[in-house]
Protein backbone atom coordinates (compact mmCIF):
# COMPACT_ATOMS: atom_id res chain seq x y z
CA UNK A 1 0.00 0.00 0.00
CA UNK A 2 2.79 2.21 1.15
CA UNK A 3 4.55 1.62 -2.09
CA UNK A 4 1.84 2.43 -4.34
CA UNK A 5 0.70 5.77 -2.42
CA UNK A 6 4.76 7.05 -2.79
CA UNK A 7 4.27 5.82 -6.42
CA UNK A 8 0.92 7.89 -6.95
CA UNK A 9 3.01 10.81 -4.82
CA UNK A 10 6.31 10.75 -8.14
CA UNK A 11 3.74 10.36 -10.81
CA UNK A 12 1.68 12.93 -9.11
CA UNK A 13 4.89 15.32 -8.61
CA UNK A 14 6.20 14.71 -12.38
CA UNK A 15 2.76 15.67 -13.63
CA UNK A 16 2.90 18.89 -11.31
CA UNK A 17 6.36 19.41 -13.15
CA UNK A 18 5.62 18.78 -16.78
CA UNK A 19 2.39 21.33 -16.10
CA UNK A 20 3.99 24.74 -17.42
CA UNK A 21 5.31 23.50 -20.67
CA UNK A 22 2.02 21.96 -21.73
CA UNK A 23 0.57 25.23 -20.56
CA UNK A 24 3.02 27.49 -22.79
CA UNK A 25 2.95 25.21 -25.63
CA UNK A 26 -0.05 25.42 -25.24
CA UNK A 27 -1.38 29.05 -25.50
CA UNK A 28 1.15 29.92 -27.90
CA UNK A 29 -0.18 27.43 -30.42
CA UNK A 30 -3.87 27.98 -29.83
CA UNK A 31 -3.68 31.89 -29.00
CA UNK A 32 -0.53 33.20 -30.80
CA UNK A 33 0.14 30.95 -33.74
CA UNK A 34 -3.68 29.79 -34.01
CA UNK A 35 -2.85 26.18 -35.32
CA UNK A 36 -4.12 23.08 -34.06
CA UNK A 37 -1.68 20.30 -32.63
CA UNK A 38 -0.85 18.03 -35.49
CA UNK A 39 -0.85 14.80 -33.92
CA UNK A 40 -3.37 14.91 -30.76
CA UNK A 41 -2.40 11.08 -29.72
CA UNK A 42 1.19 11.52 -30.09
CA UNK A 43 1.33 14.20 -28.01
CA UNK A 44 -0.60 12.51 -25.14
CA UNK A 45 1.65 9.19 -25.45
CA UNK A 46 4.53 11.05 -25.18
CA UNK A 47 3.09 13.07 -22.13
CA UNK A 48 2.75 10.29 -20.42
CA UNK A 49 6.22 9.08 -21.07
CA UNK A 50 7.84 12.17 -20.00
CA UNK A 51 5.67 11.71 -16.75
CA UNK A 52 6.48 8.35 -15.80
CA UNK A 53 10.19 8.82 -16.77
CA UNK A 54 10.33 11.77 -14.69
CA UNK A 55 8.99 9.46 -11.44
CA UNK A 56 11.44 6.84 -11.75
CA UNK A 57 14.01 8.93 -12.61
CA UNK A 58 13.65 10.85 -9.08
CA UNK A 59 13.17 7.58 -7.16
CA UNK A 60 15.85 6.05 -8.53
CA UNK A 61 18.07 9.71 -7.48
CA UNK A 62 16.94 8.36 -4.03
CA UNK A 63 17.84 5.22 -4.70
CA UNK A 64 21.06 4.81 -6.78
CA UNK A 65 22.80 7.85 -7.36
CA UNK A 66 22.78 9.59 -4.16
CA UNK A 67 23.51 6.53 -2.09
CA UNK A 68 26.66 5.90 -4.21
CA UNK A 69 27.80 9.36 -4.73
CA UNK A 70 27.58 9.71 -0.66
CA UNK A 71 29.17 6.03 -0.08
CA UNK A 72 32.11 6.92 -2.57
CA UNK A 73 33.11 9.99 -0.68
CA UNK A 74 32.67 8.23 2.63
CA UNK A 75 35.38 5.24 1.37
CA UNK A 76 37.81 7.80 -0.67
CA UNK A 77 37.68 9.86 3.03
CA UNK A 78 38.57 6.69 4.73
CA UNK A 79 41.36 5.45 2.69
CA UNK A 80 42.51 8.52 3.28
CA UNK A 81 44.66 8.79 -0.05
CA UNK A 82 44.61 11.83 -1.71
CA UNK A 83 46.29 10.99 -4.73
CA UNK A 84 43.18 8.26 -5.60
CA UNK A 85 40.39 11.07 -4.46
CA UNK A 86 41.98 13.33 -7.21
CA UNK A 87 42.25 11.17 -9.59
CA UNK A 88 39.09 9.69 -9.01
CA UNK A 89 37.60 13.43 -9.26
CA UNK A 90 39.68 14.20 -12.50
CA UNK A 91 38.47 10.79 -14.54
CA UNK A 92 34.34 11.67 -13.63
CA UNK A 93 34.94 14.87 -14.96
CA UNK A 94 36.88 14.14 -18.15
CA UNK A 95 34.85 10.69 -18.78
CA UNK A 96 31.56 11.76 -18.18
CA UNK A 97 32.24 14.97 -20.38
CA UNK A 98 34.34 14.41 -23.35
CA UNK A 99 30.94 11.75 -24.66
CA UNK A 100 28.49 14.36 -23.73
CA UNK A 101 26.10 14.78 -26.82
CA UNK A 102 25.52 18.25 -26.07
CA UNK A 103 29.25 18.84 -26.24
CA UNK A 104 29.74 17.29 -29.71
CA UNK A 105 27.10 19.40 -31.00
CA UNK A 106 28.11 22.53 -29.77
CA UNK A 107 31.90 21.43 -30.40
CA UNK A 108 30.48 20.55 -34.26
CA UNK A 109 28.86 24.11 -34.72
CA UNK A 110 32.16 25.61 -33.06
CA UNK A 111 34.34 24.25 -35.84
CA UNK A 112 31.82 25.84 -38.95
CA UNK A 113 32.04 29.09 -37.03
CA UNK A 114 35.59 28.83 -37.07
CA UNK A 115 36.05 28.23 -40.54
CA UNK A 116 33.65 30.80 -41.30
CA UNK A 117 35.96 33.10 -39.59
CA UNK A 118 38.95 31.78 -41.29
CA UNK A 119 40.61 30.62 -38.19
CA UNK A 120 41.31 27.25 -39.77
CA UNK A 121 41.24 25.75 -42.94
CA UNK A 122 37.66 25.58 -44.68
CA UNK A 123 38.11 21.67 -45.35
CA UNK A 124 36.33 18.99 -43.13
CA UNK A 125 39.55 17.45 -42.12
CA UNK A 126 40.93 21.00 -39.93
CA UNK A 127 37.17 21.50 -39.11
CA UNK A 128 36.99 17.34 -37.39
CA UNK A 129 40.17 17.99 -35.47
CA UNK A 130 39.08 21.19 -34.65
CA UNK A 131 35.94 20.01 -33.23
CA UNK A 132 37.87 17.36 -31.13
CA UNK A 133 40.47 18.98 -30.08
CA UNK A 134 37.69 21.82 -28.29
CA UNK A 135 35.77 18.51 -26.90
CA UNK A 136 39.02 17.49 -25.12
CA UNK A 137 39.76 20.86 -23.72
CA UNK A 138 36.41 21.18 -21.97
CA UNK A 139 36.97 17.64 -20.71
CA UNK A 140 40.46 18.58 -19.35
CA UNK A 141 38.57 21.32 -18.00
CA UNK A 142 35.57 19.91 -16.32
CA UNK A 143 38.97 17.34 -15.04
CA UNK A 144 40.58 20.39 -13.75
CA UNK A 145 37.49 21.85 -12.05
CA UNK A 146 36.79 18.39 -10.30
CA UNK A 147 40.16 18.13 -8.80
CA UNK A 148 40.20 21.88 -7.92
CA UNK A 149 36.71 21.64 -6.17
CA UNK A 150 37.46 18.55 -4.26
CA UNK A 151 40.62 20.08 -3.28
CA UNK A 152 38.93 23.50 -1.85
CA UNK A 153 35.95 20.74 0.03
CA UNK A 154 39.53 19.20 1.68
CA UNK A 155 40.82 22.87 2.58
CA UNK A 156 37.66 24.37 3.10
CA UNK A 157 38.92 27.54 0.82
CA UNK A 158 36.56 30.49 0.23
CA UNK A 159 34.05 29.87 -2.62
CA UNK A 160 33.29 32.71 -4.10
CA UNK A 161 36.63 34.42 -3.87
CA UNK A 162 37.73 31.55 -6.29
CA UNK A 163 34.58 32.37 -8.57
CA UNK A 164 34.98 36.03 -8.38
CA UNK A 165 38.63 35.36 -9.44
CA UNK A 166 37.50 32.90 -12.24
CA UNK A 167 35.01 35.51 -13.45
CA UNK A 168 38.10 38.06 -13.68
CA UNK A 169 40.04 35.49 -15.89
CA UNK A 170 37.04 35.12 -18.18
CA UNK A 171 36.71 38.68 -18.58
CA UNK A 172 39.95 39.43 -18.94
CA UNK A 173 40.46 36.73 -21.61
CA UNK A 174 37.46 37.57 -23.48
CA UNK A 175 39.29 40.69 -24.09
CA UNK A 176 42.19 39.21 -25.87
CA UNK A 177 40.44 36.01 -27.05
CA UNK A 178 39.19 36.14 -31.00
CA UNK A 179 35.28 36.96 -31.06
CA UNK A 180 34.01 34.32 -33.03
CA UNK A 181 34.82 31.78 -29.98
CA UNK A 182 33.35 34.18 -27.20
CA UNK A 183 29.87 32.94 -27.57
CA UNK A 184 30.82 29.43 -28.13
CA UNK A 185 32.93 29.86 -24.97
CA UNK A 186 30.39 30.98 -22.48
CA UNK A 187 27.80 28.71 -23.83
CA UNK A 188 30.24 25.71 -23.19
CA UNK A 189 29.77 26.50 -19.30
CA UNK A 190 26.54 25.59 -19.79
CA UNK A 191 26.46 22.64 -21.54
CA UNK A 192 28.81 20.28 -19.69
CA UNK A 193 27.03 18.86 -16.46
CA UNK A 194 24.67 16.17 -17.98
CA UNK A 195 21.77 14.72 -15.96
CA UNK A 196 23.80 11.86 -14.46
CA UNK A 197 26.65 13.80 -13.08
CA UNK A 198 24.62 16.62 -11.91
CA UNK A 199 23.89 14.05 -8.90
CA UNK A 200 26.26 12.03 -8.65
CA UNK A 201 29.17 14.96 -8.21
CA UNK A 202 26.35 16.95 -6.29
CA UNK A 203 26.40 13.98 -3.48
CA UNK A 204 29.99 12.97 -3.83
CA UNK A 205 30.75 17.31 -2.65
CA UNK A 206 28.29 16.91 -0.17
CA UNK A 207 28.89 13.36 1.34
CA UNK A 208 32.91 14.79 1.50
CA UNK A 209 31.98 17.69 3.36
CA UNK A 210 29.93 15.69 5.95
CA UNK A 211 32.71 13.49 6.78
CA UNK A 212 35.34 15.75 7.17
CA UNK A 213 35.79 17.51 10.70
CA UNK A 214 34.84 20.86 10.35
CA UNK A 215 33.42 21.48 7.44
CA UNK A 216 29.64 22.43 6.53
CA UNK A 217 27.65 20.19 4.11
CA UNK A 218 26.35 23.68 3.19
CA UNK A 219 28.86 25.75 2.75
CA UNK A 220 31.24 23.67 1.54
CA UNK A 221 29.31 20.62 -0.18
CA UNK A 222 28.29 22.73 -3.44
CA UNK A 223 30.31 24.41 -5.37
CA UNK A 224 31.70 21.79 -7.07
CA UNK A 225 29.17 22.23 -10.41
CA UNK A 226 29.93 25.63 -10.06
CA UNK A 227 33.94 25.16 -10.59
CA UNK A 228 32.82 22.67 -13.74
CA UNK A 229 31.01 25.31 -15.62
CA UNK A 230 33.48 28.26 -15.04
CA UNK A 231 36.82 26.30 -16.13
CA UNK A 232 34.93 25.45 -19.52
CA UNK A 233 34.54 29.30 -20.13
CA UNK A 234 38.32 29.76 -19.29
CA UNK A 235 39.79 26.94 -21.17
CA UNK A 236 37.90 27.37 -24.18
CA UNK A 237 38.73 30.93 -24.31
CA UNK A 238 42.20 29.87 -24.41
CA UNK A 239 41.85 27.26 -26.83
CA UNK A 240 40.58 30.22 -29.08
CA UNK A 241 43.56 31.87 -28.97
CA UNK A 242 45.92 29.06 -29.64
CA UNK A 243 44.15 27.27 -32.39
CA UNK B 1 5.86 0.56 -33.46
CA UNK B 2 7.66 3.74 -33.98
CA UNK B 3 7.32 4.54 -30.48
CA UNK B 4 9.01 1.19 -29.45
CA UNK B 5 12.28 1.30 -31.75
CA UNK B 6 12.20 5.02 -30.57
CA UNK B 7 12.70 3.75 -26.54
CA UNK B 8 15.43 0.73 -27.75
CA UNK B 9 17.53 3.89 -29.59
CA UNK B 10 16.92 5.84 -26.65
CA UNK B 11 17.80 3.61 -24.35
CA UNK B 12 21.07 2.46 -26.30
CA UNK B 13 22.50 6.13 -26.30
CA UNK B 14 21.39 6.49 -22.96
CA UNK B 15 23.39 3.42 -21.98
CA UNK B 16 26.50 4.88 -24.11
CA UNK B 17 26.14 8.08 -22.37
CA UNK B 18 26.72 6.68 -18.71
CA UNK B 19 29.13 3.91 -20.25
CA UNK B 20 32.01 6.01 -18.93
CA UNK B 21 30.63 6.78 -15.94
CA UNK B 22 29.81 3.39 -14.91
CA UNK B 23 33.49 2.31 -16.03
CA UNK B 24 35.16 4.91 -13.88
CA UNK B 25 33.39 4.00 -10.98
CA UNK B 26 34.00 0.62 -11.32
CA UNK B 27 37.81 0.71 -12.07
CA UNK B 28 38.00 2.83 -8.89
CA UNK B 29 35.93 0.74 -6.73
CA UNK B 30 38.09 -2.40 -7.87
CA UNK B 31 41.48 -1.00 -7.65
CA UNK B 32 41.34 1.58 -4.91
CA UNK B 33 38.34 1.38 -2.81
CA UNK B 34 38.42 -2.49 -2.92
CA UNK B 35 35.31 -2.91 -0.99
CA UNK B 36 31.77 -2.87 -2.38
CA UNK B 37 29.59 0.02 -1.29
CA UNK B 38 26.86 -1.09 0.90
CA UNK B 39 22.94 -1.77 -0.11
CA UNK B 40 24.76 -2.76 -3.86
CA UNK B 41 21.68 -4.20 -4.85
CA UNK B 42 19.64 -0.91 -3.86
CA UNK B 43 22.03 0.95 -5.55
CA UNK B 44 21.99 -0.96 -8.76
CA UNK B 45 18.00 -0.97 -8.78
CA UNK B 46 17.97 2.84 -8.71
CA UNK B 47 20.56 3.05 -11.44
CA UNK B 48 18.40 1.03 -13.71
CA UNK B 49 15.72 3.28 -12.85
CA UNK B 50 17.43 6.56 -13.14
CA UNK B 51 18.62 5.31 -16.62
CA UNK B 52 14.63 4.06 -17.41
CA UNK B 53 13.14 6.91 -16.11
CA UNK B 54 15.66 9.21 -18.68
CA UNK B 55 15.25 7.03 -21.30
CA UNK B 56 11.33 7.23 -21.20
CA UNK B 57 11.38 11.26 -20.39
CA UNK B 58 13.51 11.77 -23.41
CA UNK B 59 11.64 9.42 -25.67
CA UNK B 60 8.56 11.44 -24.41
CA UNK B 61 9.60 15.02 -24.86
CA UNK B 62 11.39 14.01 -28.54
CA UNK B 63 7.51 12.71 -29.22
CA UNK B 64 5.56 15.22 -27.25
CA UNK B 65 7.72 18.28 -26.72
CA UNK B 66 10.41 19.37 -28.68
CA UNK B 67 9.05 18.80 -32.09
CA UNK B 68 6.16 21.38 -31.37
CA UNK B 69 8.43 23.76 -29.46
CA UNK B 70 11.04 23.77 -32.43
CA UNK B 71 8.42 24.08 -35.15
CA UNK B 72 7.02 27.36 -32.83
CA UNK B 73 10.50 28.73 -32.08
CA UNK B 74 10.83 28.72 -36.09
CA UNK B 75 7.13 30.06 -36.71
CA UNK B 76 7.74 32.70 -33.88
CA UNK B 77 10.53 33.84 -35.89
CA UNK B 78 9.47 33.81 -39.15
CA UNK B 79 9.39 37.65 -40.68
CA UNK B 80 6.01 36.30 -42.25
CA UNK B 81 4.38 35.98 -38.66
CA UNK B 82 6.33 38.92 -36.91
CA UNK B 83 5.86 41.30 -39.93
CA UNK B 84 2.36 39.84 -40.77
CA UNK B 85 3.22 39.80 -44.34
CA UNK B 86 4.59 43.05 -44.96
CA UNK B 87 8.12 44.65 -45.55
CA UNK B 88 10.59 43.56 -43.72
CA UNK B 89 13.00 46.39 -42.65
CA UNK B 90 16.29 46.50 -43.36
CA UNK B 91 17.12 47.46 -39.58
CA UNK B 92 14.80 45.16 -37.17
CA UNK B 93 13.19 47.42 -34.34
CA UNK B 94 13.40 45.87 -30.77
CA UNK B 95 9.68 46.32 -30.14
CA UNK B 96 8.49 44.39 -33.34
CA UNK B 97 9.91 41.41 -31.37
CA UNK B 98 7.60 41.18 -28.34
CA UNK B 99 5.71 37.98 -28.58
CA UNK B 100 9.44 36.23 -28.88
CA UNK B 101 10.52 37.70 -25.80
CA UNK B 102 7.18 36.55 -23.93
CA UNK B 103 7.78 33.44 -25.37
CA UNK B 104 11.43 33.44 -24.62
CA UNK B 105 10.79 34.30 -20.60
CA UNK B 106 7.54 31.32 -20.92
CA UNK B 107 9.33 28.55 -22.23
CA UNK B 108 12.13 29.06 -20.32
CA UNK B 109 10.63 29.32 -17.11
CA UNK B 110 8.43 25.83 -17.94
CA UNK B 111 11.79 23.95 -18.97
CA UNK B 112 13.70 24.81 -16.16
CA UNK B 113 10.60 23.29 -13.73
CA UNK B 114 10.96 20.02 -15.57
CA UNK B 115 14.45 19.49 -15.50
CA UNK B 116 15.32 16.61 -13.77
CA UNK B 117 18.99 17.96 -12.96
CA UNK B 118 17.54 20.80 -11.19
CA UNK B 119 15.19 18.49 -9.42
CA UNK B 120 18.09 16.57 -8.35
CA UNK B 121 19.86 18.99 -6.50
CA UNK B 122 16.93 21.33 -5.24
CA UNK B 123 15.89 17.74 -3.35
CA UNK B 124 19.64 17.10 -1.87
CA UNK B 125 20.02 21.00 -0.67
CA UNK B 126 16.62 21.11 1.16
CA UNK B 127 17.72 17.64 2.64
CA UNK B 128 21.07 19.84 3.58
CA UNK B 129 19.53 22.53 4.78
CA UNK B 130 17.28 20.56 7.20
CA UNK B 131 14.01 21.98 5.17
CA UNK B 132 14.87 25.60 5.07
CA UNK B 133 15.66 25.87 1.83
CA UNK B 134 12.74 24.67 0.24
CA UNK B 135 13.09 22.63 -2.96
CA UNK B 136 10.15 24.28 -4.93
CA UNK B 137 10.57 27.75 -3.69
CA UNK B 138 14.52 26.96 -5.04
CA UNK B 139 13.30 26.20 -8.34
CA UNK B 140 10.73 28.62 -8.96
CA UNK B 141 13.58 30.98 -8.19
CA UNK B 142 15.74 29.57 -10.60
CA UNK B 143 12.91 29.55 -13.36
CA UNK B 144 12.43 33.07 -13.01
CA UNK B 145 16.15 33.57 -13.33
CA UNK B 146 16.37 31.49 -16.69
CA UNK B 147 13.14 33.30 -18.04
CA UNK B 148 14.99 36.42 -17.13
CA UNK B 149 17.61 35.71 -18.93
CA UNK B 150 16.72 33.85 -21.86
CA UNK B 151 14.28 37.07 -22.67
CA UNK B 152 17.19 39.71 -21.95
CA UNK B 153 19.38 36.95 -24.68
CA UNK B 154 16.80 36.58 -27.25
CA UNK B 155 16.82 41.15 -27.04
CA UNK B 156 20.13 40.91 -27.07
CA UNK B 157 20.78 38.37 -30.33
CA UNK B 158 17.52 40.93 -31.91
CA UNK B 159 19.71 44.41 -31.29
CA UNK B 160 22.65 42.43 -32.19
CA UNK B 161 24.42 44.06 -29.15
CA UNK B 162 28.07 42.61 -28.04
CA UNK B 163 26.93 39.48 -25.72
CA UNK B 164 30.47 39.95 -22.92
CA UNK B 165 28.93 43.36 -22.37
CA UNK B 166 25.79 42.07 -20.56
CA UNK B 167 27.54 38.91 -19.30
CA UNK B 168 30.26 41.43 -17.49
CA UNK B 169 27.41 43.25 -16.18
CA UNK B 170 25.65 39.89 -15.22
CA UNK B 171 29.13 39.11 -13.21
CA UNK B 172 29.32 42.55 -11.03
CA UNK B 173 25.45 41.60 -9.96
CA UNK B 174 26.79 38.57 -8.68
CA UNK B 175 29.89 39.38 -7.27
CA UNK B 176 28.15 42.91 -5.50
CA UNK B 177 25.03 40.65 -4.73
CA UNK B 178 27.46 37.51 -3.16
CA UNK B 179 28.70 40.69 -0.64
CA UNK B 180 25.45 40.94 0.41
CA UNK B 181 24.03 38.07 0.53
CA UNK B 182 23.46 35.10 3.06
CA UNK B 183 26.85 33.33 3.48
CA UNK B 184 25.05 29.70 3.62
CA UNK B 185 22.69 30.13 0.04
CA UNK B 186 25.96 31.62 -2.05
CA UNK B 187 27.42 27.76 -3.33
CA UNK B 188 24.50 26.40 -3.73
CA UNK B 189 23.23 29.90 -5.76
CA UNK B 190 26.59 29.31 -7.57
CA UNK B 191 25.54 25.86 -8.12
CA UNK B 192 22.60 26.56 -10.09
CA UNK B 193 23.93 28.16 -12.79
CA UNK B 194 25.36 25.31 -14.42
CA UNK B 195 22.86 22.71 -13.61
CA UNK B 196 19.48 24.82 -15.15
CA UNK B 197 21.14 24.07 -18.59
CA UNK B 198 20.40 20.48 -19.31
CA UNK B 199 18.28 17.52 -21.16
CA UNK B 200 15.08 19.93 -21.50
CA UNK B 201 16.26 23.44 -21.64
CA UNK B 202 19.43 23.15 -24.27
CA UNK B 203 17.18 21.88 -27.13
CA UNK B 204 14.65 24.62 -27.20
CA UNK B 205 16.67 26.87 -26.27
CA UNK B 206 19.28 26.56 -28.73
CA UNK B 207 16.63 26.32 -30.87
CA UNK B 208 14.68 29.82 -30.33
CA UNK B 209 18.34 31.23 -30.46
CA UNK B 210 19.81 29.97 -34.07
CA UNK B 211 15.87 30.69 -35.73
CA UNK B 212 15.96 33.89 -34.44
CA UNK B 213 19.35 34.75 -35.49
CA UNK B 214 18.66 33.28 -38.68
CA UNK B 215 15.24 35.49 -39.24
CA UNK B 216 16.28 38.94 -38.06
CA UNK B 217 17.72 40.84 -40.73
CA UNK B 218 21.54 41.83 -40.35
CA UNK B 219 22.10 38.71 -38.05
CA UNK B 220 24.28 35.15 -38.18
CA UNK B 221 23.03 32.41 -36.51
CA UNK B 222 26.81 31.18 -36.42
CA UNK B 223 27.69 34.24 -34.95
CA UNK B 224 24.95 35.40 -32.89
CA UNK B 225 22.76 32.42 -32.38
CA UNK B 226 25.17 31.56 -29.39
CA UNK B 227 24.87 33.12 -25.79
CA UNK B 228 21.77 32.16 -25.06
CA UNK B 229 22.60 29.19 -22.51
CA UNK B 230 25.04 31.94 -20.89
CA UNK B 231 22.08 33.86 -19.90
CA UNK B 232 20.73 31.08 -18.72
CA UNK B 233 23.31 30.04 -16.47
CA UNK B 234 23.85 33.80 -14.94
CA UNK B 235 20.77 34.71 -14.13
CA UNK B 236 19.46 32.51 -11.69
CA UNK B 237 22.62 33.31 -9.69
CA UNK B 238 21.44 36.74 -9.18
CA UNK B 239 17.55 35.45 -8.78
CA UNK B 240 18.89 33.04 -6.04
CA UNK B 241 21.04 35.16 -3.81
CA UNK B 242 18.23 37.56 -4.61
CA UNK B 243 15.17 35.83 -3.26
CA UNK B 244 17.36 34.93 -0.37
CA UNK B 245 18.26 38.20 0.15
CA UNK B 246 14.83 39.30 0.37
CA UNK B 247 13.77 36.75 2.02
CA UNK B 248 16.60 37.53 4.73
CA UNK B 249 15.10 41.26 5.16
CA UNK B 250 11.64 40.43 5.40
CA UNK B 251 12.94 38.48 8.16
CA UNK B 252 14.84 41.27 10.07
CA UNK B 253 11.84 43.51 9.09
CA UNK B 254 9.52 41.44 10.39
CA UNK B 255 10.85 40.46 13.63
CA UNK B 256 10.75 43.62 15.45
CA UNK B 257 6.59 43.36 15.33
CA UNK B 258 6.33 39.94 16.85
CA UNK B 259 8.19 36.68 16.86
CA UNK B 260 8.79 35.22 13.51
CA UNK B 261 6.89 32.29 12.53
CA UNK B 262 9.41 30.20 11.28
CA UNK B 263 7.36 27.88 9.37
CA UNK B 264 6.21 30.22 6.85
CA UNK B 265 6.53 29.61 3.87
CA UNK B 266 8.08 32.72 1.82
CA UNK B 267 6.23 33.40 -2.30
CA UNK B 268 9.59 34.19 -4.59
CA UNK B 269 9.81 37.75 -5.07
Amino acid sequence: MAVIQGLLRLLVDAARDMLPIVLVIGFFQVFILQQPFPDVAGILVGLVCVVVGLALFVQGLEMGLFPLGESLAQAFARKGSLWALLAFAFCLGFGTTVAEPALIAVAAEAAQVASEAGAIAATDEARKSYALGLRFTVGLSVGAALILGVFRILKGWSLPLMIIGGYGLVILLTTVAPPEIVGIAYDSGGVTTSTITVPLVTALGVGLASVIRGRNPMLDGFGLIAFASLTPMIFVLVYGMIV
Amino acid sequence: MGLILHIGNTALTTLLDVLPIVAVLFLFQFLVIRQPPPHLGRIAVGFLYVLGGLTLFLVGLEEALFPVGETMARQLTDPAFIYGGGPVPAQPVWTDYLWIYVFAAAIGFATTVAEPSLIAVSIKANEISGGVVGAWGLRVAVAVGVAAGVAIGAFRIVTGTPLPYYIMAGYVVVILQTLKAPRLIIPLAYDTGGVTTSTVTVPVVAALGLGLAAAVPGRSPLLDGFGLIAFASVFPIMTVLGYTMIAAWMRAWKKPAGPADPSRKETAE
